[in-house]
């Protein structure tokens, strides 16, 4: 995998919108970072390599917002979670496609790429969501 | 430092927290100050305070930025050194701990420290988006997380793990509705029954509208001097004997658990250790109940209960007032209300108050030692104080 693209949280939302789900491994420690970061939380090294994550994962907790800022208002009642993935790694994450009577912790998701569409201004990043594994 | 005090809080002030219609932060603000300096007939302020620490989170609210020298400024205090400090909801905590700094360095021997926020002239819509600014962006809230859900992922984490329950997680809503019943400068000061808790909508399940505190407005502020000082100001200081402060990940997500705040276990360590007390020695606690799930993970998190017991402390009414601790006597976040730049020196007002004899209908009897904890956002800042009357 190629290194030569920066450990920043813009490059993780750009391989996301070609449907990659990227983290940063440190080389010298071997932490992974996700989302990836130029400077080594345990270690202090600035060396990464890119490695994949497949996406799959459990859910730890969720919500189910039903008083959103303007943007979201039109969505509500939404569900969001924090899920952990099959690597250990912890992202969070809007769940769709589920009732929410059948959202339950624990439960088996993958993430979603969505659209991919990365808007032309600050902030070029794209939306993500979770699915049920066995829908 | 073995229980030494720090610093001694020789006044203190506080607007009625509430609807402001019409007021500035600056205005507010001066009011709150205006009362420590009146409570304290032998302080020149211009001549004796040498320093000001103000706790502000947002400019978004008044479309004002640069509120340190503003607030000095209006509180007649032009020409002292200012720090504004910014850590969401913890902002006056952190405060407060630096004020701590100023006067244990020896380059202030007295010292203003305080907070101040104006929310109430903003719709929900917006405070939800200016508070929520306290949170992850690129994570947290580009993907829709409001403040409100990110202690509902707590609530039920704590829900799923230690079987905590609605109606526990209510109760506190009940209990700090009846002491902010009791106190005159609380926001809403009605009794509120646990039936309308839980009747109450959904703002980000299972926390309900009356699992949140409320949007505020208010000023607080306390004098602080060097300990062997106190007296020449005032016959009964309040002594801080101890003061922890923590930082976290700012994400939620990226945390080891998600049923404790590790910041605040930390700030507690720190502060216990420092005053050299057991946390059963605490009399009564002021802490950071900005969602009433908050409240159960803090009694953990400062050693009131086991891990996992908060909601079987609540129910039991150990917590409430003329019980073993009594927790948020001044009505809390919940029922005193959440300018939440105001919040942390609000709770050392109210200890204050409570360690001077001065806490009226909400007094807790014999009251030596007290103790306030001050969260910024999700646990991304705690700051803890330990406070001991005056012997």
């Amino acid at each position: 995998m190629s290194s030569s693209e920066p450990f920043t949280i813009e490059q993780f939302y750009k391989f996301l919108s070609t449907n990659k789900l990227m983290a940063g491994k440190c080389v010298k420690c071997g932490k992974i970072h996700l989302p990836p970061r130029p400077l080594c939380s345990e270690c202090f090294s600035r060396e990464f390599t890119w490695i994949p994550l497949s996406g799959k994962g459990k859910l730890l907790t969720y919500t189910i917002i039903h008083v959103a800022p303007t943007q979201f208002q039109a969505l509500t009642p939404y569900a969001v979670g924090i899920v952990e993935l099959e690597e250990g790694l912890k992202i969070p994450g809007m769940i769709q496609d589920i009732t929410q009577e059948q959202i339950r912790i624990g439960m088996e998701l993958m993430l979603d790429f969505g659209t991919g569409i990365l808007p032309q201004n600050w902030p070029a990043w794209c939306r993500y969501h979770f699915i049920s594994l066995n829908p | 430092m073995n229980g030494k005090p720090l610093a001694s809080i020789i006044s203190a002030g506080m607007t009625k927290f509430g609807k402001h219609d019409g007021l500035l932060t600056r205005e507010l603000f001066s009011e709150a100050a205006s009362e420590a300096f009146c409570r304290c007939p032998k302080l020149d302020p211009k001549q004796d305070i040498k320093a000001m620490f103000i706790g502000h989170m947002g400019e978004a609210y008044e479309h004002q930025g640069h509120t340190g020298s503003t607030l000095a400024d209006w509180a007649g205090l032009t020409g002292i050194a200012v720090t504004r400090t910014e850590a969401a909801c913890g902002s006056s905590g952190v405060a407060l701990r630096s004020g701590i700094y100023a006067v244990c360095s020896g380059l202030a021997d007295v010292v203003i420290v305080g907070g101040v926020e104006k929310m109430t002239h903003r719709t929900t819509a917006e405070v939800t988006e200016y508070l929520a600014m306290a949170s992850d962006y690129p994570f947290e809230q580009f993907h829709g997380i409001t403040f409100p859900g990110l202690y509902a992922l707590m609530a039920n984490a704590h829900m799923h793990t230690y079987g905590t329950s609605e109606e526990q997680i209510g109760m506190v809503a009940v209990k700090n509705h009846y002491h902010g019943s009791l106190n005159p400068k609380a926001h809403m000061q009605k009794e509120v029954p646990l039936q309308n808790v839980l009747a109450s909508k959904y703002v980000a399940w299972p926390l309900k509208l009356y699992d949140c505190s409320l949007i505020t407005d208010g000023a607080s502020c306390i004098i602080l001097a060097k300990p062997e000082l106190a007296k020449k100001y005032t016959d009964q200081p309040v002594h801080i004997v101890g003061s922890g402060q923590a930082s976290d990940t700012i994400g939620l997500y990226e945390r080891q658990t998600l049923t404790s705040l590790t910041s605040a276990k930390l700030a507690a360590k720190e502060a216990y250790e420092m005053a050299n007390i057991t946390p059963q020695q605490v009399n009564l606690a002021e802490v950071h109940d900005c969602f009433t799930i908050a409240e159960i993970l803090h009694y953990e998190d400062l050693g009131f209960c086991a891990t996992g017991q908060g909601g079987k402390l609540v129910e039991s009414g150990a917590t409430r007032l003329g019980g073993s601790i009594p927790v948020n006597t001044s009505g809390g976040l919940k029922a005193k209300g959440h300018p939440v730049g105001a919040t942390g020196t609000a709770q050392a007002y109210e200890m204050y108050l409570q360690l001077t004899g001065q806490a009226d209908r909400r007094q807790v009897k014999d009251a030596n030692i007290g103790l306030t904890q001050n969260i910024g956002g999700s646990g991304a800042t705690a700051a803890v104080h330990i406070y001991r009357r005056d012997n």
